[in-house]
C-alpha cells in the first residue's frame, strides 16, 4: 500500500479514527505521519509525567492494593483535587495541594530529587514574611511556657510583641 | 516576500549571534517556572480565572520598571493563527504544550527574542531566557532579574521548605531548567555518542531533542539540561551542567581532530558529498536536510569548506521546518510541495550566501 498524503512511498502507519461515530482511515508513510506531528502525538508523547505517575502510585512494598477502602479520598480542601487524580496527572491543582497531601510528598520527592528540601533562591518580598513567621512561631512558642510557668508578666509582654509582629506580617 | 526580507523578521537574535563556543554550543537557556499565590495551577483554572492571570502578569510588564529593561511585547494565543503558532513553537519561543494544550495562554516576547515568557503553561509563568553560544550564567542572571521584576509585584508562590511551588512535582524548590544546545556530529560519527549521553544520565543530567520533552534528536543536535531542582541552588545547578558541557566540548573537539588526522579523506569526501546534495537537490526531507546541514555546518567550523559563515546554518536549521517553509510560501502546502519547497530554500540561501 502506497502512503495517501505523498503518494510515493509504502505506506508503513495504518491509523484508524473514530469521530461521533465517523470512521476515517489513514495509511501514511513514516515521513507524512511524523509531519503531521499532532495526530500521532499520543503514543511518543511519553514525558516525564507517565513515568512520575508509576512513582506516585507506589505505595511502597507490603501495602496491600485490593480491597474498597472505606476511607474518605484524600482531597485538597481548596480545589478539590483528590490524590488520586493528583497520581494520574502527575500535577498539583493549586499551592494548597502541597500542604493538603504533606504527608505523601517526602517519600514522592525524595525519590525525584533525591531531597526534600529547597535550597536555593529566597524571593526577596515574600521571602522576607517568611522570616517573620518563623519569629513569630519562635515568640508563641516561648508565651506558652511563659504561661505553663505561670510568668504572666513576662507573657504580656510576648503577648504584645506576638501582636506587633502579626500586625506587620499582615500589612507587608 | 523576498527571503531576505522573510529572514529579518523570521531570525532570532540567537541564531545570528556569535557567543563563546558558538562552534559546539548553539545556544544556552535558563527557564523558571513560578506561580501565582492566590491563583489554582492553570489546569484546574477557570476560563475566568486563567484570564485575570494574563491581565496581572500584563500590569507588571507594562510597568516602567520592566519596560526600562527593553521593549516587550504581549501576545495572546487565541489571536495567533496556527501556522504562526507552528513558527514560534519552531523558533523555541514557545512550548508545543502552550500552542496547543493552553487555556488563555499568552506570552510576552522581548524585541530580540531572547526573552519569552509563557503565561498559563503549565505553570503561571515560564521565564525563558535563550542565549546564543555557551553563557548560561549570564542566561540565568537574566532570567533572574524578570523574576525579581515579577516578585516585587506579584504574590509568587513560595515556601520554605518546598521553595517555588510549580504544577508538577518534578519541577518544584528552584522551579529552574537550564539547558544548552549542543551540535556533537563528531561524537556521534566515531560513535561515542551512546557513551556519553549514559554517563550524563548518571549524574542528574537529561538528553533530550531539540524541542524539549519527548522531541527526537535531529542534525546531531543534542538539548542537555538538569532534571533535579530541589535541594540545590539555583547556581549549583548552572555550575553542574557547565562542568559537564565543557568537558563534552573537548570530547567533541577532540573527536573532530582524531578524525581529521586519521580519516581525512573519507571524512572530508562525506561532509563535501552533503553540500553537493544541500546545492544542488530538489526534493528535500526534514531528517535528511537536517543532516546534511549539520555535515556543512562542521565542514564550516573545521576550514574544509569555506564561504559561508555558521550562522547562516543556523538559520536554515530553523527555517526549513514545516511552519517556518509554509509561513515564508504564504500557504499551507502538501507534504511534497513542503520538500521542493525545502530544497529550493536551501540552494537560494547557499548560492546567495556564495554570491556576497
Amino acid at each position: 500500500m502506497i502512503c495517501q498524503e505523498c503518494g510515493q512511498k509504502p505506506a508503513t502507519i495504518h491509523f484508524t479514527k473514530i469521530v461521533n461515530g465517523e470512521k476515517t482511515e489513514f495509511h501514511l508513510c513514516e515521513t507524512c505521519a511524523g509531519e503531521k506531528g499532532d495526530m500521532f502525538s499520543s503514543p511518543s508523547n511519553f514525558t516525564i509525567n507517565h513515568l512520575l505517575s508509576g512513582l506516585l502510585n507506589f505505595n511502597g512494598a507490603g501495602t496491600s492494593i485490593g480491597g474498597p477502602s472505606t476511607e474518605k479520598p484524600l482531597r485538597c480542601e481548596t480545589c478539590g483535587l483528590t490524590y488520586s487524580q493528583f497520581s494520574k496527572s502527575g500535577r498539583f491543582g493549586c499551592v494548597d495541594c502541597y500542604t493538603s497531601f504533606a504527608g505523601r510528598l517526602d517519600p514522592l520527592l525524595k525519590r525525584i530529587h533525591g531531597n526534600m528540601e529547597h535550597s536555593g533562591k529566597v524571593p526577596q518580598r515574600s521571602g522576607g514574611k517568611i522570616k517573620l513567621k518563623k519569629e513569630l512561631q519562635e515568640l508563641k512558642l516561648q508565651l506558652q511556657q511563659k504561661v505553663a510557668r505561670e510568668e504572666f508578666e513576662q507573657a504580656a509582654k510576648l503577648r504584645d510583641k506576638i501582636k506587633q509582629l502579626e500586625k506587620e506580617i499582615a500589612h507587608s | 516576500m523576498s527571503l531576505q526580507r522573510f529572514l529579518q523578521t523570521a531570525v532570532s537574535e540567537w541564531m545570528n549571534g556569535e557567543g563563546p563556543d558558538s562552534d559546539i554550543v548553539f545556544s544556552s537557556r535558563v527557564r523558571l517556572a513560578r506561580n501565582l499565590r492566590n491563583h489554582p495551577f492553570p489546569l484546574l483554572a477557570t476560563d475566568t480565572e486563567a484570564d485575570q492571570v494574563v491581565q496581572e502578569v500584563e500590569q507588571v510588564v507594562r510597568s516602567e520598571e520592566f519596560q526600562n529593561l527593553g521593549r516587550y511585547e504581549l501576545l495572546k494565543l487565541d489571536n495567533l493563527s496556527a501556522l504562526e503558532k507552528k513558527v514560534f513553537v519552531e523558533k523555541h519561543l514557545i512550548s508545543p504544550h502552550l500552542a496547543n494544550e493552553s487555556r488563555n495562554g499568552a506570552v510576552v516576547l522581548s524585541e530580540n527574542e531572547a526573552v519569552s515568557i509563557m503565561i498559563n503553561e503549565e505553570d503561571h509563568l515560564r521565564i525563558q531566557c535563550l542565549f546564543p553560544g555557551f553563557q548560561l550564567m549570564e542566561t540565568w542572571k537574566m532570567a533572574d532579574k524578570i523574576d525579581d521584576l515579577f516578585e516585587n509585584s506579584l504574590d509568587i508562590a513560595f515556601d520554605e521548605k518546598h521553595g517555588f511551588l510549580t504544577s508538577c512535582p518534578t519541577n518544584v524548590g528552584t522551579g529552574i531548567r537550564a539547558s544548552v544546545m549542543m551540535h556533537l556530529p563528531a561524537l556521534v560519527m566515531t560513535q561515542q555518542i551512546t557513551r556519553i549521553l549514559n554517563a550524563i544520565n548518571q549524574i542528574g543530567l537529561v538528553v533530550r531533542g531539540i524541542y524539549g520533552e519527548g522531541s527526537e534528536v535531529a542534525g546531531n543536535l543534542f538539548q542537555i539540561s538538569n532534571q533535579i531542582t530541589l535541594g540545590h541552588s539555583e547556581e549549583e545547578i548552572i555550575e553542574n551542567l557547565y562542568g559537564v558541557t565543557k568537558q563534552i566540548i573537548e570530547h567533541e573537539r577532540a573527536a573532530r581532530r582524531s578524525l581529521l588526522e586519521h580519516n581525512k579523506l573519507q571524512f572530508e569526501d562525506r561532509l563535501c558529498r552533503s553540500y553537493g546534495i544541500l546545492a544542488n537537490a530538489r526534493i528535500m526531507e526534514s531528517k535528511e536536510a537536517a543532516t546534511r546541514l549539520s555535515d556543512l555546518r562542521l565542514a564550516v567550523d573545521l576550514g574544509l569548506i569555506t564561504g559561508f559563515s555558521a550562522h547562516i546554518i543556523n538559520e536554515l536549521m530553523v527555517l526549513i521546518q514545516p511552519g517556518f517553509l509554509q509561513m515564508y510560501s504564504g500557504k499551507e502546502l502538501t507534504p511534497e510541495q513542503r520538500d521542493a519547497r525545502r530544497a529550493k530554500l536551501i540552494r537560494e540561501r547557499l548560492s546567495a550566501a556564495l554570491e556576497s
